[in-house]
């Protein structure tokens, strides 16, 4: 068995009086890509948010490597060694390539040797290096999740969380940010994805859960995914 | 090409060494009007530098220098006969650094212009509760203030100002410079990055309050009467807010030359055409906001982009403000 590395224990989260997860539980051991598969609404960007800081949850625990971090402000869980890509990348716009780069090691330790991860970032997409003093907002849909991604490894982490690679960008971009991702991971970066894209992301994935209406209803390899009959009806229209 | 580069380098530290050499003999050659005129800028552009390290780079618009400004002013009416001249000063900044650590602490969780409206309000708050203790506990409206000559003030205002550009600098040029300006551009990413937003906000505040309180305590000497309606005064918001924008947002330079040609354009105005100064200071104001989006600053860069680029080709424009959606 490898090394747990993420660890989510009976999670609830509510905004307000609307319960949004109940009783999330789920693992990522090292080295593995995961991915959370569901529909709009299902809850998943509510389930990174909690576990990443942005949302306290209701009860329930979040452990990462063995240690608790449930409730965390998100700056002390980044330090943690966890990574964070939102939604559409979220980068800053109006900042150069190299400096949206430069503030992904922002925490005092990477501060340090943010020199030495940026000549690591502009190796692995080497198309950032040319681009370093463009403002990121003129960048290309496809230079984008570059450097979204880009900015994730400048602060060394262990994991990298990513909440809908797929949105926005053209199925052509969408298999490239894909492959990006499995290059990460052979890069020794271990992976929680997710998706509504069910085809490509369980193509990638060593396994996979399913959330519905708040609540894990489904989860195994991504080989016994891609064959189940609820997926394949709900998701992959088959 | 390379070395006009570097020679760039070393022309702005030097034109700012003049020109604070000569700001500092300035006063032994002109006369006591002039002096307080320059005083008159300085002090806007100390609030106007002061407003901009914060508002100006984390895009959240603060319009409570006035309250700070006050606290500095009110410092001074109380503590001024008690304490030597410096340490009143760094007093009223201190003043104004809690004020703002405390505002902050209420207000930075709102965004826009929610913040925007606390802030306005709070000056309102401050003057109102100010006012009415005074009347009601004290018994006595406002105070009087010892003067000092205006010499000295302007020197104390240059000081002031030198430090502040001095922070500024080491500022933008920290992690935490680009942190704040992470924030203006994407707060929610800044967070994810691992940025204490909230904390940052709050002592990026604090710090520039601290030089508007500064400011605030050493003009108190120049007055020979203060009160919560004198000291409270929401000019001094929005005067700093305009110069600012009126100079061009996103350097040192901007707001510095935008108080600076805002004063004098203000000053003129009023000694020249006083019935009219406030008509003729809105319509430059709509004209700025209209052509000149990025300010005094901008105008001139793209002018100089006009002068140094031989045959300009159509395309090959620089701003990527059309480029795509700039949101984050």
């Amino acid at each position: 068995m490898k090394l747990l590395m993420l660890e989510v224990k009976d999670l609830n989260v509510a905004y307000g009086n609307v319960q949004v997860l109940w009783d999330v539980s789920l693992n990522v051991a090292e080295g593995e890509i995961v991915v959370l598969l569901g529909a709009n609404g299902a809850g998943k960007t509510t389930l990174l948010n909690a576990i990443t800081g942005l949302v306290r949850p209701l009860g329930g625990n979040v452990s990462f490597l063995g240690r608790d971090i449930t409730g965390l402000p998100p700056n002390e869980i980044v330090e943690h060694g966890i990574a964070y890509l939102p939604e559409g990348g979220r980068l800053f716009p109006d900042m150069s390539v190299q400096e949206n780069l430069e503030m992904g090691s922002y925490l005092k330790n990477n501060w340090k040797i943010r020199k030495n991860r940026l000549e690591y970032v502009y190796n692995v997409f080497p198309r950032l290096k040319e681009r370093r003093k463009q403002l990121a907002k003129t960048l290309s849909g496809g230079e984008r999740q570059m450097l979204a991604m880009g900015r994730c490894l400048m602060s060394n982490p262990k994991m990298g969380f990513f909440d809908e690679l797929s949105y926005g960008l053209a199925p052509k971009l969408v298999k490239e940010a894909f492959a990006m991702l499995k290059s990460l991971r052979d890069l020794g970066l271990t992976i929680f994805l997710i998706e509504q894209n069910a085809n490509q992301s369980l193509e990638i994935a060593d396994r996979a859960y399913v959330l519905e209406n708040g609540r894990i209803v489904n989860s195994g390899t991504a080989n016994e995914l891609l064959h189940s009959d609820h997926i394949r009806k709900a998701y992959l229209g088959l | 090409m390379k070395q006009s580069k570097r020679i760039a380098k070393y022309i702005l530290p030097v034109v700012i060494v003049l020109l604070v050499a000569l700001m500092a003999v300035v006063p032994f050659f002109t006369d006591p009007y002039k002096v307080v005129f320059l005083r008159t800028i300085l002090m806007f552009v100390i609030l106007t530098l002061s407003w901009s390290l914060f508002s100006g780079t984390t895009g959240y618009t603060s319009l409570a220098t006035a309250a700070f400004y006050g606290a500095g002013l009110y410092t001074t009416a109380y503590l001024g006969e008690k304490l030597p001249l410096p340490l009143m000063v760094v007093c009223g900044g201190i003043t104004a650094f809690a004020l703002a650590l405390l505002m902050g602490a209420i207000t930075l969780r709102l965004k826009g212009i929610y913040f925007a409206i606390f802030t306005l309000s709070s000056v309102e708050l401050i003057k109102q509760v100010l006012h009415w203790y005074e009347i009601n506990i004290v018994g006595v409206r406002g105070h009087y203030v010892t003067r000092v000559n205006d010499v000295t003030v302007y020197y104390v205002l240059l000081v002031i100002t030198v430090l502040l550009v001095l922070t500024i600098y080491l500022i933008k040029r920290s992690r935490y410079g680009l942190a704040l300006n992470s924030i203006g551009s994407c707060e929610e990413a800044a967070a994810h990055i691992g940025i204490n937003v909230v904390g940052l906000k709050i002592l990026a505040y604090a710090i520039s309050s601290f030089f508007i309180g500064m400011a605030g305590a050493i003009m108190a000497t120049g007055m020979l009467y203060i009160d919560s309606y004198v000291a409270f005064d929401l000019n001094y918001s929005f005067f700093p807010t305009l110069m600012a924008i009126f100079g061009g947002l996103g350097n040192i330079l901007g707001p510095l030359v935008g108080a600076a040609v805002f004063t004098y354009l203000r000053e003129i105005l009023i000694t020249k055409y006083s019935y009219h100064y406030m008509l003729i200071f809105g319509t430059v104001m709509v004209l700025t906001i209209l052509y000149l989006p990025s300010g005094l600053i901008g105008l001139a860069q793209n002018i100089w982009k006009k002068l140094t680029t031989p045959a300009p080709t159509k395309g090959l424009k620089t701003e990527g403000g059309k480029h795509a959606d700039t949101s984050c």
